[in-house]
C-alpha cells in the first residue's frame, strides 16, 4: 500500500472507438494527469498499454507505481451489437425447452404489427437446448429430484456441437438454486472446461423468460469478455507489476476482474456508465449535483438522470433488441445520432429522421466516404454548426458541397430551401432527444428545470444548447473533453458489490427482525468480494435496498434504506416511502397491502480523492481564442459568428452566442441569446442571457 | 340530441398556417404521450390481465373526437352525438355497455374511461383508455358465461356515466360497481391506473399547447388526420380493385351445441371509397358469441393492416374514415340487437382479421397471409384455497402466427398488439397452479414455403379444487393455408384426472370442476402455411426438426425425409417430393381449408371425439322478414 514517501497512482482507462483516454491520479494528493492515444480495435489492450507508456513517460512516473487500473469497457456491448458472441447451450426444466422460443409472446409494432414481424434468432438455439428432469415449486421445495443419469446422457449429446458456453436456467431456481448448482457440477464433469452460468447466481429473480435470457446473454458474452480481461490483466501485470484491475459495471460500481469475467452480463452498459460517472464528477467540480446527462454519438444517444449526486439505476439493461434483467444506470438509448438518415416518405410527405443510420461506413455525405444520404451531421454542416475546418479527431475531412447536395434531396421533396430542410432535420432530431430526456425526468416525476444538462459525446455539444431551451435545464454544461470524461468516471467510481434474493412476503407475513436477518446475511456475502480486493471492513459502507409493490401489482419500486434508518423505522418506514414514491411517479397511492419482492445489500468501497485539472484564470474577453469567422443559419436567418479554439480558452472567459467552440473531438454550438462562461475546471456553462 | 359541451371560452380556434416540421414535432410528442399512458397503466394496474398481458388500450383524439393516436379508432363522435347531458371540464365518463357506445367496447368486462381535455376553458382534445377487468359479476367467475342468452346474465352494465363530475369522484357509484365484482380490489386498482393514464394525457396535451400554441395544436391535429387520409387514399387505390371479391369464414360453435356461424363479406372499390359489405352473414346467436362490430373499429383494423404493409412509420389515425364504407346488416351476429348476450365475442372479433386477410389478399397477393391466431382463448380458474381465500385467474393464451409473405409465423405469439403472456413462475407463486409444460406443439403450424407458427401446449396442474372455464375456437374448422400452404392444426383441450382417466373438454365450457392433481392440457391452434411446402429448403425443414418444432413424420408433409441425426436424406427427399407433386392438382388452391364444412362435420366425431354442432337456429324476431328489410 501507499507510503508517504513514494506516491502511488490509480489509472482510469476508457477505450472508445477512435481514442483511448487515460487519467492518472496521484493517490496521496489527488493530482491528475491525462493522455490520449489512438485505439487499437483489433486488440484494445495494445492501445491501453501504449497509453500507459505515453502517460508515464510524459509525466516522468514509474509505471510500477500504478496500483489500481479502473476500466470501462464496451467489449460486452459490442459483442451483443455485432452478434459475435459464443455458441451457447442451454439446460432448462423439463417442459420448458422453448422458453426463449415463445418468450413473452409479444409481437412489436402495434395493431397489425405481426404482418411484418420476423423474430431474431435465439442466442441459445433450440438444437442446443436440453431438458433436465427435475422440479422446484415457487417456495423452493423440491417437487421432483434431479434425474442425474438422464442429464449426463443429454449433456454428452451436446459434445461436438461446437458449444462454447453453457447456461443452466431451471424453473423457480430464484427460490432455490440447489438443482442448478448440481447441474453445473455434472456439466463440468461431462463437458470439462466449459464455462457454465447458472441463473440463480446471475439473476436470482422471478420470471423464467427474463432470467433465462439474462443468463444466456451472460454465457453469450462470457468467453470474449473473460478472454479480454484475462489478457489485459496479464499484460498489465507484466508491465506494471502487482496491480489490481477493476472493471466498471453497468450500474456504475467497480468490480474485480474476476467478478467481471464471471458475470459479464453486468458489464453491458459499462461504457455509458463511465460517461455518466464522469459527467457527474466534472459537473460536481462546478458545483452541480442535479444533472441530466446527454451523450450523443454517431448512431445512438444515451441520456440519464442524476439527482443529488446519485445516478438513477434500474434493474434492466437494454442493448439493441436484447433486454436483460441486470442492474444498470438508468441510461435510455435513442437510436438517433449524427449518422441518422433523414428522409421524406412518398405517402405522407413528412420529414422523418432515423431510425436508419449511415453508421461509420459510408457515414454522412459530408465525410467523403461515399455516403449520399442526408444525415443529421450533414444538416449541421449545411447550417454551419459543424465548420468545415473541424478536425473530427484529426484526419477526417468535411465536404460542405456534398452535405448540401444530400440535404437538397429532402429539401426538394418538402418544397423548402436547403437551409430550411436542414433546420427541420435538426429540430426533429432534437425532439427525439427531448423525448428520451423526458423519459428519465418528467416521466419519473422530476422537473427538468431543476437540473443542469451535461452534454458530451461527439455530437452532444452541437445539440445541447437547443435541448437546454426545450427542457428549461440550465446551465448547459460542456465538459472539457468528452473522452477523458469517461476515464474520469472510471477512475473516480467506487468498488461495489451487491447480493440479493427474492423474498415475496406481505408485510403482515414477516417482521423487521426477519427481514433484517436476511439483509445482514446478504451484506456479509457482498462484503466478501470487497474484502478479497483488500478493502478493510472499516472502509466498506453498506446500504440496503428493498423492492416492493402493492400486493397484486406488477411493478417493483426500489427503496434505498440505510442500516441505521431501517433500525429506526423498520418496514413501516419503508412502506411509507413506497407510498410517497408511488405518488410521485403515478400521482396516486393505493390503500392496499404492501408486498416485499426482493431484498438486496449493496456494499461500496471508499471514495477516491481527485483534484480536477485547473485552467489558468483569464478575463471575460475571449477574443484571443477566436480563430476564424463563419456564417451560421439559425432561427431562419443567416448570421455571422466567430469560431473559438477550446484549447485557448481561460477560466472566466465569456462567449456570446451565436458562436462555435471547436476542439479535436467535439464542437460546441452556442445559440443567439445565450452566453457560455468558462469556469475554473474548464467547463463551459451556457445560460440564456438575462 | 347531442351533448352540450360547456366551455368557459367558446371562441373558435384561429386558422393558422402550420409549418410542416412543427407538425412532425407535435406528431412525435403525441406518439410519446401515448406510450407514456401505456407505461403508467401497465405499471400500476393490478389484474394480471392488464398488468402482465396488457389487455388495455389508450387513445388521444382531437376536439371533434377523432382519434389522432391510438389503436382501435374513435367512438367519441358517436358518443357525443348520443349523450344527453352536459360535458364540462373535470368530467370523466365510464361505460362498459356496447349498446350505448355503438360497440366502441364490445363486451361488459371492457371498462372504457373517457375524458375531455380543456385548455384555458376550451375543449381541445379527448383522451380515452379501456381495459379488460378480470370480473364484473354475472353468473360465472370471469364474467364470460358461455350459455348466457341475455346481457343481464353477464355482469353489471354501466351506461355512460360521469364517474368524475367536475373533478369530483362519484364514490357512491364506484362502490356500487365494485360491490358487484368478485375481485373488487383489482378493479379498483385498474380503474385508478386508467384514470392516472388519462390525467397524464391531459398534462401532455397542455404542455404541447403551451409550447406551440392552441391554434397550432388544433391545426396540427387536423393536418395529421388529413395526411393519413392522403396516404390511405393512395393505398386503397393501389390495392383494392373495383371488381368484387368475396370471402367467408366461421366461428365453430356457440358453446350451446350449434354452429358453425358464418361471416360473409364482399369487398370492392367505388372511386376512392372501399366498400366492405357483410351481407350474407348469419343472424345473431342466441348464446354469447355475438360480436358487436363498430364500423370505425373495423376501419382501423384495415388501416393498421395496410400501414404495416406499406409504411410502418405512419402514425395511423381516423383521418381516412370517409374512404371506407362498412355495411353490417342489423340483427346479424356482427350487429346484434339488445339484449343479446355479448360476453364471448373474442372468437368473432379475432376472426375479422382472417376475413380481412382473405379478402384483401385476392386483390393484392403481397397482402395475402394465411389464417392466423385470430382469437384470444381464455382460461378461467377460481375457487377457495385451503386458507379460505378466494382466488381467480383469467388468462389469455397464444398460438401460431400464420405463414406470411414476410416469412415464417412465430410460434406461440400474439396477434394482438402489446399482449404478453403471464410468466409461469408468477402463476405458480400467486395461484394454486403448477405449469408442468409450456411448449409449442410440433407440427401444429401449417406446412408451407413459409411455415405457420406452432400453437402452444400449456399443462396446468391444479393444486386446489376449483372450477375452470374455457373459451376457444377453431376446434372444427381449420386455420387455412394459402398459395398452396397447408392448414394449421386445430385446438384441443384434454383433462387428465388425478385417477389417471382422460377426457376431452369442449372448446367452450363453464364450471368444469377440477380436483387437486388434475392436469389440463390447453392446446391452442397453429397458423396456416404460406406457399408450396415443397419449395421450402429441405435444410430448413431439417433444422425445424432438430429444434423440435416439426417432427420427422411432419417433415414428410414438406416432402422432406429427415434422418434420425436430423440430416436430410437427399435422395429420398427428391423421390418423395416428386411423388407428392405428381399426386397434386394444379394450380395449387389459393385457400386450403382442410375440407368443406360438410366434410369437416362428417369427420368431426372420429377426429375430435365430439358430435358435430347442429345447424344454428335463429330467434324468429331476428330473422323475421320485416326486420330484415329495416
Amino acid at each position: 500500500m501507499a507510503t508517504a514517501a513514494v506516491p502511488t497512482y490509480r489509472l482510469g482507462v476508457d477505450v472508445g472507438g477512435t481514442f483511448t483516454d487515460l487519467l492518472l491520479i496521484d493517490e496521496s494528493t489527488g493530482e491528475t494527469y491525462s493522455a490520449k492515444v489512438p485505439s487499437t480495435p483489433k486488440d484494445s489492450s495494445i492501445g491501453v498499454l501504449n497509453g500507459i507508456a505515453r502517460i508515464c513517460e510524459q509525466n516522468k512516473i514509474d509505471p510500477q507505481r500504478i496500483t489500481h487500473v479502473m476500466h470501462g469497457t464496451t467489449v460486452a456491448t459490442n459483442t451483443v451489437l455485432e452478434g459475435k458472441g459464443a455458441s451457447v447451450g442451454l439446460v432448462t426444466t423439463v417442459g420448458y425447452r422453448q422458453v426463449l422460443q415463445i418468450a413473452r409472446s409479444y409481437v412489436p409494432g402495434g395493431l397489425g404489427g405481426w404482418v411484418i414481424y420476423n423474430k431474431r434468432p435465439l442466442l441459445a438455439p433450440l438444437e442446443h437446448t436440453i431438458e433436465a428432469d427435475e422440479r422446484m415449486d415457487a417456495r423452493g421445495n423440491v417437487i421432483a429430484p434431479l434425474d442425474e443419469a438422464a442429464l449426463r446422457k443429454s449433456l454428452a449429446a451436446l459434445r461436438n456441437k461446437g458449444i462454447e458456453a453453457l447456461t443452466v436456467s431451471l424453473l423457480n431456481a430464484y427460490a432455490n438454486g440447489a438443482h442448478e448448482r448440481r447441474v453445473r457440477e455434472i456439466a463440468e464433469e461431462v463437458l470439462p472446461g466449459m464455462p457454465v452460468s447458472i441463473s440463480s447466481e446471475v439473476m436470482p429473480e422471478m420470471y423464467e423468460y427474463e432470467r433465462t435470457e439474462t443468463t444466456v446473454v451472460n454465457s453469450y458474452v462470457r468467453p470474449i469478455v473473460s478472454r479480454y480481461i484475462k489478457n489485459l490483466g496479464s499484460e498489465l501485470e507484466r508491465k506494471l507489476g502487482a496491480v489490481k484491475l477493476h472493471v466498471l459495471r453497468s450500474d456504475g460500481g467497480l468490480t474485480s476482474s474476476e467478478a467481471a469475467s464471471h458475470s459479464p452480463v453486468n458489464m453491458l452498459m459499462s461504457g455509458p456508465a463511465g460517461g455518466v460517472a464522469g459527467a457527474l464528477w466534472i459537473a460536481q467540480q462546478s458545483g452541480f449535483k442535479n444533472l441530466l446527462t446527454f451523450d450523443m454519438g454517431g448512431t445512438s444517444t444515451d441520456v440519464a438522470l442524476i439527482q443529488d449526486g446519485l445516478a438513477q439505476t434500474r434493474r434492466e439493461t437494454r442493448v439493441a433488441d436484447v433486454t436483460v434483467r441486470a442492474p444498470s444506470i438508468d441510461v435510455r438509448t435513442v437510436g438517433a445520432g449524427g449518422g441518422s438518415i433523414a428522409y421524406v416518405p412518398e405517402l405522407t410527405k413528412a420529414l422523418r429522421v432515423g431510425p436508419q443510420s449511415a453508421g461509420a461506413d459510408p457515414g454522412p455525405a459530408a465525410y467523403c466516404k461515399g455516403g449520399d444520404k442526408p444525415t443529421v451531421t450533414d444538416a449541421n454542416v449545411v447550417l454551419g454548426y459543424l465548420p468545415v475546418s473541424s478536425r473530427l479527431g484529426g484526419d477526417m475531412k468535411i465536404d460542405r458541397a456534398l452535405a448540401q447536395k444530400a440535404v437538397q434531396s429532402i429539401a426538394d421533396a418538402l418544397g423548402k430551401t436547403g437551409h430550411e430542410a436542414a433546420e427541420g432535420v435538426i429540430n426533429i432530431v432534437n425532439e427525439n432527444m427531448f423525448g428520451a430526456l423526458r423519459l428519465v425526468s418528467i416521466e419519473q416525476g422530476y422537473d427538468p428545470r431543476d437540473f443542469a444538462l451535461v452534454a458530451f459525446g461527439g455530437a452532444g455539444p452541437l445539440h445541447a444548447n437547443a435541448l437546454g431551451k426545450l427542457l428549461g435545464s440550465w446551465p448547459v454544461i460542456i465538459p472539457p473533453a468528452p473522452g477523458v470524461l469517461c476515464a474520469y468516471g472510471d477512475a473516480t467510481t467506487r468498488l461495489r458489490d451487491e447480493a440479493s434474493r427474492t423474498f415475496i412476503r406481505r408485510l403482515a407475513q414477516t417482521s423487521d427482525a426477519e427481514v433484517l436477518a436476511q439483509l445482514v446475511e446478504l451484506a456479509a456475502t457482498a462484503r466478501q468480494s470487497l474484502s478479497n480486493e483488500g478493502v478493510p471492513t472499516s472502509a466498506q459502507s453498506v446500504a440496503y435496498q428493498i423492492d416492493l409493490r402493492y400486493r397484486g401489482q406488477g411493478l417493483r419500486l426500489t427503496i434505498d434504506v440505510a442500516p441505521e434508518q431501517f433500525a429506526q423505522t423498520g418496514l413501516q418506514g419503508v412502506a411509507k416511502r413506497f407510498d410517497d414514491l408511488h405518488t410521485q411517479l403515478y400521482t396516486f397511492a393505493i390503500e392496499a397491502e404492501h408486498e416485499l419482492v426482493n431484498l438486496r445489500a449493496v456494499v461500496q468501497g471508499p471514495q477516491t480523492t481527485v483534484r480536477a485539472e485547473q485552467l489558468p484564470q483569464g478575463a471575460a474577453d475571449a477574443s484571443h481564442a477566436v480563430v476564424e469567422k463563419t456564417k451560421l443559419f439559425v432561427d431562419g436567418a443567416e448570421r455571422s459568428a466567430p469560431i473559438y479554439d477550446r484549447a485557448r480558452l481561460k477560466a472566466g472567459n465569456r462567449i456570446a452566442g451565436p458562436a462555435i467552440v471547436a476542439q479535436m473531438d467535439t464542437t460546441t454550438l452556442i445559440l443567439p441569446g445565450h452566453t457560455g462562461e468558462v469556469d475554473k475546471v474548464g467547463n463551459i456553462l451556457i445560460r440564456p442571457n438575462p | 340530441m347531442p351533448a352540450k359541451i360547456i366551455q368557459r371560452d367558446s371562441s373558435p380556434f384561429k386558422t393558422v398556417k402550420l409549418d410542416s416540421i412543427t407538425l412532425d414535432i407535435i406528431e412525435n410528442a403525441l406518439r410519446n404521450a401515448r406510450a407514456e399512458m401505456d407505461a403508467v397503466l401497465f405499471r400500476t394496474a393490478m389484474s394480471p390481465g392488464i398488468r402482465e398481458q396488457h389487455d388495455a388500450f389508450p387513445m388521444i383524439a382531437n376536439n371533434d373526437g377523432k382519434m389522432v393516436v391510438g389503436q382501435f379508432g374513435s367512438f367519441i363522435y358517436g358518443f357525443v352525438q348520443g349523450y344527453e347531458g352536459e360535458i364540462e371540464e373535470g368530467d370523466i365518463f365510464l361505460t362498459n355497455d356496447p349498446y350505448s357506445c355503438n360497440g366502441a367496447v364490445s363486451h361488459l368486462p371492457d371498462w372504457l374511461t373517457l375524458m375531455p381535455i380543456f385548455d384555458r376553458g376550451r375543449l381541445v382534445s379527448w383522451a380515452a383508455m379501456f381495459g379488460h377487468m378480470t370480473d364484473i359479476g354475472g353468473k360465472v367467475p370471469g364474467s364470460l358465461p358461455t350459455d348466457a342468452t341475455q346481457i343481464f346474465e353477464e355482469g353489471i352494465q354501466i351506461p355512460p356515466v360521469k364517474i368524475y363530475r367536475k373533478g369530483q369522484l362519484n364514490r357512491d357509484m364506484l362502490e356500487l360497481l365494485l360491490r358487484n365484482c368478485r375481485m373488487p380490489h383489482w378493479n379498483r386498482a385498474d380503474f385508478d391506473a386508467m384514470i392516472a393514464a388519462l390525467r397524464l394525457a391531459e398534462r401532455r396535451v397542455r404542455e404541447i399547447i403551451a409550447r406551440f400554441g392552441v391554434d397550432e395544436y388544433i391545426a396540427a391535429m387536423a393536418e395529421m388526420l388529413d395526411r393519413n387520409r392522403r396516404a390511405m387514399s393512395a393505398i386503397i387505390k393501389m390495392v383494392i380493385p373495383e371488381k368484387k371479391a368475396y370471402f367467408e369464414d366461421y366461428i365453430d360453435d356457440d358453446g350451446a351445441g350449434m354452429g358453425p356461424y358464418k361471416v360473409a363479406c364482399s369487398l370492392w372499390r367505388e372511386g376512392e371509397v372501399a366498400v366492405f359489405d357483410f351481407a350474407g352473414t348469419d343472424p345473431q346467436s342466441q348464446s354469447s358469441v355475438n360480436f358487436f362490430l363498430n364500423e370505425e373499429m373495423f376501419k382501423m383494423f384495415l388501416g393498421a393492416f395496410f400501414i404495416n404493409l406499406f409504411d410502418p412509420q405512419i402514425l395511423f389515425n381516423d383521418g381516412f374514415y370517409d374512404l371506407v364504407e362498412v355495411r353490417i346488416p342489423a340483427g346479424s351476429i356482427l350487429k346484434p340487437q339488445r339484449p343479446a348476450a355479448l360476453s364471448c365475442r373474442t372468437h368473432m372479433l379475432g376472426r375479422i382479421f382472417d376475413i380481412m386477410g382473405g379478402l384483401l389478399g385476392q386483390g393484392a397477393p403481397e397482402a395475402l397471409n394465411a389464417a392466423g391466431f385470430s382469437d384470444s382463448p381464455h382460461l378461467m380458474y377460481s375457487g377457495y384455497d385451503k386458507s379460505g381465500e378466494w382466488y381467480q385467474l383469467y388468462q389469455i393464451g397464444f398460438g401460431g402466427i400464420p405463414g406470411r409473405p414476410a416469412g415464417d409465423g412465430p410460434d406461440g405469439h400474439s396477434l394482438w398488439p402489446a399482449f404478453t403472456n403471464v410468466p409461469n413462475e408468477f402463476l405458480e407463486s400467486y395461484f394454486p397452479l403448477r405449469i408442468a409444460k409450456y411448449e409449442s406443439i410440433p407440427d401444429s403450424g401449417g406446412a408451407g414455403q413459409h411455415r405457420g407458427g406452432n400453437g402452444v401446449c400449456i399443462a396446468y396442474e391444479f393444486l386446489e379444487p376449483g372450477e375452470i372455464s374455457i373459451h376457444d375456437d377453431r376446434w372444427l374448422t381449420y386455420p387455412w393455408g394459402v398459395n398452396g400452404g397447408l392448414p394449421g392444426a386445430r385446438s384441443t383441450k384434454e383433462l387428465l384426472r388425478n385417477n389417471g382417466s382422460r377426457e376431452w373438454l369442449p372448446s367452450k365450457c363453464d364450471r368444469i370442476k377440477v380436483e387437486e392433481g388434475d392436469i389440463l392440457f390447453f392446446n391452442t391452434w397453429g397458423g396456416g402455411g404460406w406457399g408450396d411446402p415443397l419449395k421450402r429448403p429441405a435444410e430448413r425443414v431439417a433444422q425445424d426438426v432438430a429444434r423440435g418444432l416439426v417432427s420427422i413424420d411432419g417433415a414428410r408433409r414438406y416432402g422432406v425425409v429427415v434422418r434420425a441425426d436430423f440430416g436430410v436424406d437427399v435422395e429420398a427427399t427428391e423421390i418423395l417430393r416428386r411423388q407428392i407433386a405428381a399426386g397434386r392438382n394444379q394450380p395449387l388452391p389459393l385457400f386450403d381449408r382442410g375440407g368443406s364444412i360438410e366434410e369437416l362435420k362428417a369427420r368431426c366425431k372420429a377426429e375430435t371425439g365430439f358430435e358435430p354442432p347442429s345447424m344454428p337456429r335463429f330467434a324468429r324476431w331476428i330473422t323475421a322478414p320485416e326486420r330484415q328489410a329495416r
